[in-house]
This record gives structure tokens, sequence and C-alpha cells, in this order.
């Protein structure tokens, strides 16, 4: 089965997910972004040419604010010319088919479409169909696959610790809905972090997770013991409606992060969450606040690590 | 018209013949096999030198998309596929639009049938009013219309009263009832197999006990009604288990396969190939060894296309937004071959599955080649390779997982009552 992300000379032609991505690809990666992130912080002039003259649709079938606006910047930093479209409130709503809609915006020249939907797969539908010149990117597809997240996270991970072969990660909460999980998990095994641990009650576990490499762990305490990374995940509020949680206290109480909990894992562990933050029912606002929490530099470097993904797609042939 | 089907190895695994000799007709009917019956002149005469002369192909799910959903398929398009498959007989399942609850739809689909002159087509009729799992459909009625045995399809049957009424109404007349056992409840949403790809790519999860929980219960409701169960499209390796062990304690059951399950396993849906999203979904590789296993000891009657067309557009969507289905009526045959030579089945004991087996448990007197009985038969090349181009299906779906699968073996020659109603 041909890796529908790379070309035929193994280069990133789409992003669509962290799974099966060599880690040479992760690390080129990670170390563009950091050419970025050094290029914001030393000079006065934010943008670099290398996307000039190049349109970005961003495709938006769910909405977001966060993801949109940093690709959107990112977009710009790199000279290239973004429209915004909510097909959420427009022509899927009118009953036209997802592919219609990419085939229209393809006859509009667009040269890279970056792509949420809430359903599973949506983005390498969409791969599959455009022709080669044009590249994909996935913000997010159903509980798939986040792959920008994972990489920013990666990166976060990458400059508070340096290494990835010597960590011990913990990820927490409903990684059954989580796409954000799913890629985490990619990334983390692929660049070599030795012991990947989720924790979470049965009920927001996917079947067979340990397939995906990851040890599990049901007790918060001891899922957070010795962990030199903790990532949150978002808790969506409909969970306590489809009989999977009780109430968004009694899982606070079990698995929520809080200082007493967090005391339990190394001294100098960083604390993650993609956000949105739900405050008092992930986790606790003494945590998110606190001086093991990198949250908001998640965010910051969010946009060198999607600049980064996008000058390497331009630049793959 | 006469005919003489000379010099090909005639397989009939109802009456244990698998020997070269010559197949004789007369009037619609086998009248000789080996030997002519005095006074015969054949009138047409098909060399079967290196092909395998069988009963024509028995079917148990094909859907036909006719009422209601002409524009996936039509009744002259699949059944022109399924004589091109060698199949002589088919059973339609009665989820058309309106759903087979009247005899008057059910007249109506077998006349239409009759008419094009192709493939015997045997209807399900639908155990409730509009497949809804409330009311139970005239099934007497049905029966003098037409139809075969009662079932609700894909459709959810959850009042486990009234199918414990429908089974016992059934049982009052002898009738077949035919089930899918899925638990609506556990299954909601789910578009794949809840196992390690499901895990992998996102996708929201059958599991398997949403199949187990429901057999158990049909197979416990049989047992008090009385009634003749078959349970359709059985997938994995537990729910396999429960029927082996009902029929070992002497329950009136039988099962299918479809022959996707047969050869396809969850990790077939790669990176989101619709052409994978079938109901039920495809399991795991033990799933699959436990369907084969099943099918070799009897526990699993019979092999079906389990046909679904589905058209183009509706595929074109992300994995869990397409339609689930693909086409099979022209696959049915080279994929059980493909079966016999993999696991190296008997081809005696592996045709039985297509013919006899699956006639008997619909009670019609097709699928073997007695003195006597209607001459519908299936001629085919067992050497003949070939690759599956979708564009070259008769069928109006194009849709199949096995797409650019080579194949081997390919039908020659379909006779329907004693008429050559295909050749190539």
């Amino acid at each position: 089965m041909n890796n529908p992300q790379l070309n035929k000379d193994g280069e990133l032609q789409h992003l669509l997910t962290t799974e099966g991505l060599p880690a040479r690809i992760l690390r080129d990666l990670l170390d563009k972004a950091t050419d970025f992130v050094n290029l914001a912080e030393g000079s006065e002039i934010k943008k670099v040419p290398l996307l000039h003259g190049k349109s970005v649709f961003n495709i938006f079938f769910e909405n977001s604010t966060r993801t949109r606006t940093t690709f959107e910047i990112a977009a710009k930093r790199l000279s290239a010319d973004v429209v915004n479209l909510n097909i959420g409130s427009s022509s899927t709503s009118k009953g036209e088919t997802l592919l219609d809609t990419v085939d229209n915006l393809c006859a509009m020249h667009a040269d890279m479409f970056i792509v949420r939907h809430s359903t599973s797969g949506a983005a390498h539908l969409i791969a599959r169909h455009v022709a080669p010149e044009v590249h994909v990117i996935n913000a997010g597809d159903g509980r798939h696959a986040h792959p920008t997240q994972a990489l920013l996270d990666m990166f976060t991970i990458r400059h508070y610790k340096k290494e990835f072969h010597n960590l011990r990660v913990a990820i927490v909460g409903d990684v059954l809905h989580s796409r954000v999980a799913r890629s985490q998990i990619h990334a983390l095994t692929t660049l070599g972090v030795p012991e990947v641990r989720v924790v979470a009650p049965k009920t927001l576990l996917p079947t067979q997770v340990e397939k995906l490499g990851v040890q599990v762990y049901y007790d918060m305490a001891q899922g957070l013991k010795d962990v030199d990374v903790v990532m949150m995940l978002r808790l969506q509020n409909e969970r306590m409606q489809g009989a999977l949680l009780p109430s968004a206290q009694e899982y606070f109480k079990y698995y929520g992060l809080t200082q007493e909990r967090l005391a339990l894992a190394k001294e100098d562990a960083i604390v993650m969450h993609p956000g949105p933050m739900n405050r008092g029912v992930e986790i606790d606002s003494s945590v998110a606040d606190g001086a093991h929490s990198v949250i908001l530099p998640q965010v910051t470097f969010g946009i060198a690590v999607r600049m980064a993904v996008m000058s390497t797609l331009a630049g793959a042939k | 018209m006469n005919i003489h089907i000379k010099n090909g190895r005639l397989i009939d695994p109802k009456n244990k013949i698998d020997a070269q000799q010559d197949v004789f007709i007369a009037d619609r009917r086998i009248v000789g096999i080996g030997t002519a019956p005095t006074g015969f002149v054949a009138e047409q005469v098909i060399d079967a030198s290196g092909l395998i002369v069988m009963p024509g192909l028995v079917d148990v799910a094909a859907r036909l998309r006719e009422p209601g959903y002409e524009y996936r398929a039509t009744l002259e398009s699949e059944m022109n596929a399924a004589v091109a498959g060698g199949v002589t007989s088919l059973c339609c399942p009665p989820d058309t639009d309106p759903p087979l609850d009247e005899p008057g739809l059910v007249e109506m689909l077998k006349h239409r049938a009759r008419s094009l002159n192709q493939a015997r087509v045997f209807p399900l009729g639908a155990l409730t009013y509009g497949l809804k799992g409330t009311e139970l459909t005239e099934m007497a009625e049905l029966t003098e219309a037409g139809c075969k045995a009662f079932g609700q399809a894909n459709a959810p049957l959850t009042d486990t009263r009234v199918l414990m009424r429908a089974m016992q109404y059934a049982a009052t007349f002898g009738y077949r009832v035919w089930l899918r056992p899925q638990d609506s409840f556990l299954a909601q949403d789910g578009v794949a197999h809840d196992g390690e790809v499901a895990t992998r790519l996102g996708l929201p999860g059958i599991p398997v006990v949403a199949e187990t929980t429901a057999l158990a219960t049909m197979l416990q409701l049989a047992q008090e009604t009385g009634v003749t169960l078959h349970i359709c499209r059985i997938s994995s390796a537990a729910g396999v288990e429960l029927v082996r062990a009902a029929k070992r304690a002497g329950l009136n059951v039988t099962c299918d396969v479809s022959m996707n399950h047969v050869h396809l396993t969850e990790m077939d849906i790669g990176y989101f190939d619709a052409n994978c999203h079938l109901v039920p979904p495809l399991r795991s590789l033990r799933d699959r060894a436990a369907l084969r296993a099943g099918l070799l000891d009897g526990t699993i009657d019979t092999i079906c296309s389990n046909h679904s067309p589905v058209d183009e557009d509706a595929k074109q969507l992300p994995f869990a937004e397409a339609e689930a289905g693909a086409t099979g009526l022209e696959l049915l045959l080279p994929l059980v071959l493909k079966w016999v030579e993999q696991d190296k089945v008997p081809l005696l004991d592996a045709l039985a599955r297509i013919t006899i087996n699956p006639a008997q448990l619909l009670g019609v007197k097709m699928g073997h080649l007695s003195l006597g009985a209607h001459a519908d038969i299936c001629v085919f090349d067992p050497k003949a390779s070939w690759k599956m181009e979708p564009a070259a299906l008769r069928s109006q779906g194009k849709n199949t997982p096995f797409n650019g699968f080579e194949m081997v073996g390919r039908v020659r020659y379909t006779l329907l009552d004693g008429q050559l109603v295909f050749q190539q």
C-alpha cells in the first residue's frame, strides 16, 4: 500500500496524519520550525516570501477559531494569499458534495487546502482526488488525526526536554474521541519516546488501544508517576450524555489534573493541553496557569510549525 | 430445444458426481446424464471440453434495487449480471422502497423478473410492516405471492416481544425466518469492526458483541418457538461458535456468510477505502479464519454474494458517510474458487455451498442436476484467469473491494430452464 502522504521521491506531498511518516520527515519539520521561531524572535520583519503568489484555502467544515487563525497567520507570514471558507454555513448545506466543493476551489487555482471535517478520512479523500500539484493539510478529521497539533506538541516537548529517547509521556483523558491523541501517539512513538501512557476510564479508551504502542492506565496516580510530560485532552460536554461518564464532577475528581496529582510526576514535568481548556473539568486552574504549564508557548510554536509544514509541502515537487 | 453438453467435467454436489459426463436436455429438463435417452437428437451441441458443468448457482442475498432504487441498479442490469456470473436462482432481501411487505409488490417483482427470463428471483418478504419492527406482515398472503422466507434485511427489530411473536406466527405455518444478528444499540453509528483498524483510523466501531448478543437472543427465541431460523451474514468467530453450538444442540438453524468476509478483513480498509465499507463490517484475521473453518465443518451452510450495488457518487464520500455495499453477483463463483485454491477445499464440497445447500434452505427445487430437474446450468472454465476491472462488470454497481484482483474461473455458458441465456 502506497503511503498517500508521500510522492514517488519519498517527499511529503500532503500532511494527513503523523502515522506512517518516517522519523526523518518529522525531525526535518521540527528543525524547520525552529528556524521560523528564531526568525520571528530575531527580526522586526516577520514575513518571508516562501509562498509568494500561492493561494491557500482554509476550508473548515467544522468550527474552529484557534486552528484556523494560526494557519491563516502562518500562511500570511509566508506571503501566501489566504482565503477562509466556513463551509459549514454555505455549500454543503445547499447539498453540494465535499468533492464538488473541492473541484470548484481547484478551478479557482488553489495551491493548498487546509481542511477540517467532522468525519474521519475526509482529508484522505480530498488528497486522493486533487491534481498532483495541489497539497492538502489535515487540520483535523473526525476522531482520526490532527497532525499539525501533534507536531507543535512534539516541537514543544523538544524545546523543553531536548531529546525524545529518554522520556516518559502520559496522555490523559478522552482518547476514544480524540484525533489529537491518535496523532500524538504516532508522533511520539515514531520519534523514539520509549514509554507512552494513556490514562482514562475504560469508556473513553478505544478498543485495542495498546496496539498503537501505548501502556494503558486506569488510575491517574499510577499513570502520572514519574512522567516527564503530561498531555491533557479536552473533554467534550456531550460525553456526559452518551452514558460514557456520570458527571463532570466525578470525572474531575478521578481524572482531573490537580497540583497534588501533578506532584507525582517528575519535578521538572511539563503540562500541555491542545485547547480549548475546560478548567475544573480536566484541569485545575492552578495547574493550567502554574509553573509547569507550557500551554501558551504551545500556541506560539503552533504558528512556526504550520509555517514549516506549508513551506515544506510547497517545496515538494 | 434439445441440447447436448458434451466432453465437460460434470460436478453435481447433491448427487455426489464429479466425473467426465455429458448432459442431455429436452423440454427444459435434464433427460440424460452420461448417456443420451433413446431417440435423443440434439438441436444444439455445447462443447464443454476443458470446462466444468455444474448446477446454476443459487445466491441467497442479492439486492436488485427494484422497486425504489432504480438509479443504483435495475432488474435488467442485475439479472444480466447474475447470469454472467452463472447465478440462475437468487433471493432478494425485502429492503426495497417500498419494502416487500405487500403481496402486490411481490407479485409485480416476480412478474417483472419472469418477463426478463434471466435468473429465477425468490423474494424474501418483510417480517414486519415497513420493516419497522412493530407489526407483523401478512405472511401467509406473501407466501402465496411467492415469498420464500421472511426477514428484516438490515433493519433493526429491537422489540424482543415482536420478534418472538413473529417467530411464533411463522412457525405456525412452517415459514422460515431469516435474520441478520446485530444489536442496534451496540452498533449505533458504527461503520467498521471495533478493533485495531477502527482505533487507528478513528472510525466509530461495531463490536463483535453487537453480533453475539443479538444472535444469542435469536437462538433462544428460535428454540422457544420452534421456528426454522436462518442466520444471515455472520461475521465473527464468536458468532460462528454460537451457531455451531446451537446446531450441535439440535436447533433448526442454518447460516450464511458473504464472499467478502471469506476473503477480506478490517486491514483491507487501508487508508479509508470506502469500497470496504460493508454491512456487516469486515472483521479481524482471526474472525476470517473462523468463518472459513465454519464453512468447512458445515456450521455455515452457504456463501452468498451479498450483492448490493451502490452508485458511484454515494461512495465518493468520507468512509463513514459513504454508502455501505459492494457489487458481487459476477464475483461469487471466482471468489469461491479462490477459497477452494487457498484452503485446498474439495471442489465438490465447495460448490455444494453455492448450489444445493442454499436451494435447500430456501426450500426450492433448484441447485442440482438430477434426472428430471430443471436445466439450470453453469458451464465455466476453471483455468481462465482474468483481472477484475469494474468497468467490465454488467452490474450497474461498479464498486467492489476486489478491484484489480486476479481472478481464476470464468463462466462460459449459463442455461436457465434449458435455454441458453448467457455465453462468452
